[in-house]
C-alpha cells in the first residue's frame, strides 16, 4: 500500500517536472515566434529539413547526371525551372540535394563540437585541477583566427567532406567549452550543488543530472548560431576545393564551379549563394532570437 | 603597467611556442611520407632513405621540433616539396598582397561599422536602427566568396568599372586602389556587420549611464554628450571588436584572394594544402596564427591604456 502511494507520488512529481519543463519550452516558443526576423528564420530552417529530408521527391532530375545536349540552360527554362550548369545538371535539383548535404554536416560538425566542448566545459568548470590546463589548451585552439584551424586540420586529414565535419567539430570546442565552462562556474556556487555534495551525491551525478540541464539555455543558442557558422564554413571549403569534390551537389561547389561560367550564365553563381545566404541568415536570426527569449541577459557575443 | 606588459609578452611566448609545437605535430602526424612525395614515383628505396637523412626523419619528433624553431627563429622555415623554393621566401613575396588586403578591409569595416552603429544607437528603434540591423545581421550571413563573385559580376563584368581581379599595383596609385576596392568590400563587409553591431550595443548602453544624464542635465550640447562623453566610454569594447576581427580579416584574405586571384599568403596556403606541401602549410598557418596572436596582444594593452579601470591582477 505504502508503495504504491509512494509511486504515485513519484509520478505526480515526475508529471510536475515535466510539465515545467514543457512550460518553459512553450514560453521560449512564443517569444521567439512573436519576433518577427526570428519567425522568418524559422520558416526557411523548416523549408531547408523538408527539402532535405525528402530530396529525391522535390527534386525532378538526378542531381549528377549529365546532359550535354541541355548544357548552360538559363533561368526559367522548360523543364528546368533554376536552369542547368554547364554539364546540363539541373540547378533545383542540385540545389536541393546541396540542402541535404548542408544540414548534414551542420547537425554533424556541430553535434561532435557540442560533445567535445560539452564534456571539457563540464570538468574543466567543475574539477579546479584539471582547469588550468583545459583553459591553456582553450586559448591554444583560439589562438587560430577563423576557418585556420579548420583548414590546418584539412591540410593534416585530406580533403574530403568527412573530413570536412570534423575540422568544423573541432573548431567548435574551444568556444563551446568556454561558455559551459563559465555556466558551471557560477551554477557550482549554489546551494543545491552544496547540498547535494552533503547527501553523498556522486561528481558525475551532480554534473550530469543537476549542472547540465541548467546550462542548457546558453548551449541551444550557441549551437544555432554554430549551425550558421558551420554551414558557412563547410561552403566556403568547398569552394576552396578543400571539402566536397565534384560532382558532389554542394553549395559552395557549385559556385566555385559556376564562377568560371559568370559571363555566360551568371545564374550558376548567383543561385547556390542565395541559398547559403538564406539559411545562414536563418540559423543567425533564430540564434538571435532565442538568446532573447530565453535570457534577456544573457551574453553571448564572442 | 610595465608588470601588464611583461606578463603578457611572457604568456605570448608560451603561447607561439604551442602553436609552433600544435601545427609542427599535426603536419608530423598527417599521414604520407614526405621523403616519397620530395623523391616522387621513381625514387628508390635508397633515395628515399637518403631524402630522410637529410630531412633529420630519423631522429626522435621532438628533437625535428626543436630544430624546426631553430630554424624558424632565424626566419628558415624550411623548403617547399613542390619545387624545393624556400619557404620564407615565398611568404615574403606574398605577403605584402595579404596585408594590404587586410588593412584595406580593416578601413573599410571600421568607416561603415563604426558611424552605423552608432547612428543606430542614438537613433534607436528609427527606420536606420531598424535597416541597418537588418543588413549587419544580412552581412555577417553573406558568404564573402559569393559577395566577391557578385561584385565582380556587377561592377567588371557588367559596368566594367574595376578590374576583375589581381593586386600588383602598388595601393596609392590609382590601379591599386581600384584593384583594391572590390576585395576590400568583400573582405570588410562581415567585420563591418559585427563591429556595427558591436558599436550599436555599447553606445546603447553608455547613453544609458548616469553621467549622460548629468551631462545632459548641465545643458550640454546633444552632439557634445554623444560624441564626447558618451562615444568614448563606448570605444572601449569596439576597439576590442576592432582587434580581433584584424586577425579575422588575416584569415579571412585566405578566401578573398582566391576570388580575385590575388597572389598572397592565403593562395599559396590552399595550394599548399591541396598539394600535402607540408612545409608550406606549416609557414603559412603559423605566420597567421603568429600575427593573430600578437594583434591580440597588443589590442590587450591598448585596452589597458584607455580604460584605467581595467587591471589584469
Amino acid at each position: 500500500m505504502a508503495g504504491s502511494s509512494n509511486l504515485a507520488r513519484q509520478q505526480v512529481v515526475t508529471q510536475k517536472k515535466q510539465s515545467k519543463k514543457e512550460k518553459i519550452a512553450v514560453k521560449t516558443m512564443k517569444r521567439l515566434v512573436k519576433n518577427k526576423l526570428a519567425l522568418f528564420g524559422l520558416i526557411i530552417i523548416f523549408v531547408q529539413i523538408i527539402l532535405a529530408v525528402f530530396a529525391p521527391l522535390f527534386a525532378p532530375y538526378d542531381p549528377i547526371k549529365q546532359d550535354l545536349t541541355n548544357a548552360e540552360l538559363g533561368i526559367g527554362a522548360e523543364g528546368h525551372w533554376l536552369g542547368t550548369d554547364n554539364y546540363g545538371r539541373d540547378v533545383w535539383s542540385r540545389l536541393v540535394f546541396g540542402a541535404r548535404i548542408s544540414l548534414l554536416v551542420g547537425i554533424g560538425s556541430v553535434s561532435l563540437g557540442l560533445i567535445g566542448g560539452i564534456t571539457l566545459g563540464l570538468i574543466s568548470g567543475y574539477f579546479k585541477k584539471l582547469d588550468g590546463i583545459i583553459m591553456r589548451l582553450v586559448d591554444l585552439l583560439f589562438a587560430f583566427p577563423g576557418i585556420l584551424l579548420a583548414m590546418l586540420i584539412i591540410a593534416m586529414l585530406g580533403t574530403s567532406l568527412v573530413n570536412v565535419v570534423i575540422a568544423i567539430s573541432i573548431w567548435s570546442i574551444p568556444t563551446c567549452a568556454r561558455i559551459v565552462r563559465g555556466s558551471v562556474l557560477s551554477i557550482k556556487k549554489q546551494e543545491y550543488i552544496m547540498a547535494m555534495k552533503s547527501l553523498g551525491a556522486s561528481n558525475f551525478r551532480i554534473l550530469v543530472k543537476h549542472i547540465l540541464p541548467n546550462c542548457t539555455a546558453p548551449i541551444i543558442v550557441f549551437a544555432t548560431m554554430r549551425m550558421a557558422t558551420a554551414i558557412l564554413s563547410t561552403a566556403a571549403l568547398s569552394f576552396l576545393g578543400l571539402g566536397a569534390q565534384p560532382p558532389t551537389a554542394e553549395w559552395g561547389a557549385m559556385i566555385a564551379a559556376g564562377q568560371v561560367y559568370m559571363f555566360t550564365s551568371p545564374h550558376l553563381t548567383i543561385v547556390p549563394g542565395i541559398a547559403i545566404m538564406l539559411v545562414v541568415f536563418a540559423f543567425n536570426v533564430v540564434g538571435d532570437g532565442l538568446r532573447d527569449a530565453l535570457d534577456p541577459n544573457m551574453d553571448l557575443d564572442y | 603597467m610595465v608588470g601588464l606588459i611583461v606578463n603578457r609578452l611572457l604568456q605570448l611566448v608560451l603561447l607561439l611556442f604551442g602553436i609552433s609545437f600544435l601545427v609542427f605535430m599535426s603536419m608530423h602526424l598527417a599521414p604520407g611520407d614526405p621523403a616519397t612525395i620530395i623523391g616522387g614515383p621513381t625514387a628508390t628505396e635508397s633515395d628515399l632513405a637518403a631524402i630522410r637523412a637529410e630531412l633529420g626523419l630519423n631522429d626522435p619528433v621532438l628533437i625535428q621540433y626543436f630544430d624546426y624553431i631553430r630554424g624558424v627563429v632565424q626566419g628558415d622555415l624550411g623548403y617547399s616539396f613542390q619545387n624545393n623554393q624556400s619557404v620564407s621566401e615565398a611568404i615574403a613575396i606574398r605577403f605584402p598582397q595579404t596585408l594590404n588586403l587586410a588593412i584595406a578591409s580593416m578601413v573599410v569595416a571600421i568607416l561603415i561599422g563604426v558611424p552605423a552603429g552608432i547612428i543606430s544607437a542614438i537613433k534607436q528603434n528609427s527606420w536606420f536602427d531598424v535597416s541597418s540591423t537588418t543588413i549587419a545581421l544580412a552581412g555577417i550571413s553573406i558568404p564573402n566568396f559569393w559577395l566577391g563573385a557578385m561584385l565582380i559580376l556587377i561592377f567588371s563584368v557588367q559596368l566594367q568599372w574595376l578590374p576583375v581581379g589581381g593586386l600588383n599595383a602598388p595601393f596609392w596609385t590609382m590601379e591599386g586602389m581600384k584593384q583594391l576596392i572590390l576585395p576590400a568590400i568583400t573582405l570588410g563587409t562581415a567585420s563591418a556587420a559585427m563591429i556595427a553591431r558591436m558599436s550599436r550595443s555599447a553606445m546603447l548602453e553608455v547613453i544609458r549611464a548616469d553621467y549622460i544624464r548629468t551631462a545632459k542635465a548641465k545643458g550640454v550640447k546633444r552632439n557634445a554628450v554623444v560624441w564626447i562623453h558618451a562615444l568614448r566610454n563606448a570605444m572601449i569594447p569596439v576597439i576590442t571588436v576592432i582587434g580581433l576581427n584584424f586577425g579575422f580579416l588575416l584569415g579571412g584574405t585566405i578566401i578573398t584572394e582566391q576570388v580575385f586571384a590575388i597572389n598572397g599568403v592565403g593562395r599559396l596556403m590552399i595550394d599548399a594544402i591541396a598539394a600535402r606541401d607540408f612545409p608550406v602549410v606549416q609557414g603559412t598557418v603559423l605566420l597567421v596564427a603568429t600575427l593573430f596572436v600578437v594583434v591580440n596582444l597588443l589590442v590587450d594593452i591598448i585596452y589597458a591604456f584607455i580604460d584605467p579601470r581595467i587591471s589584469y591582477d
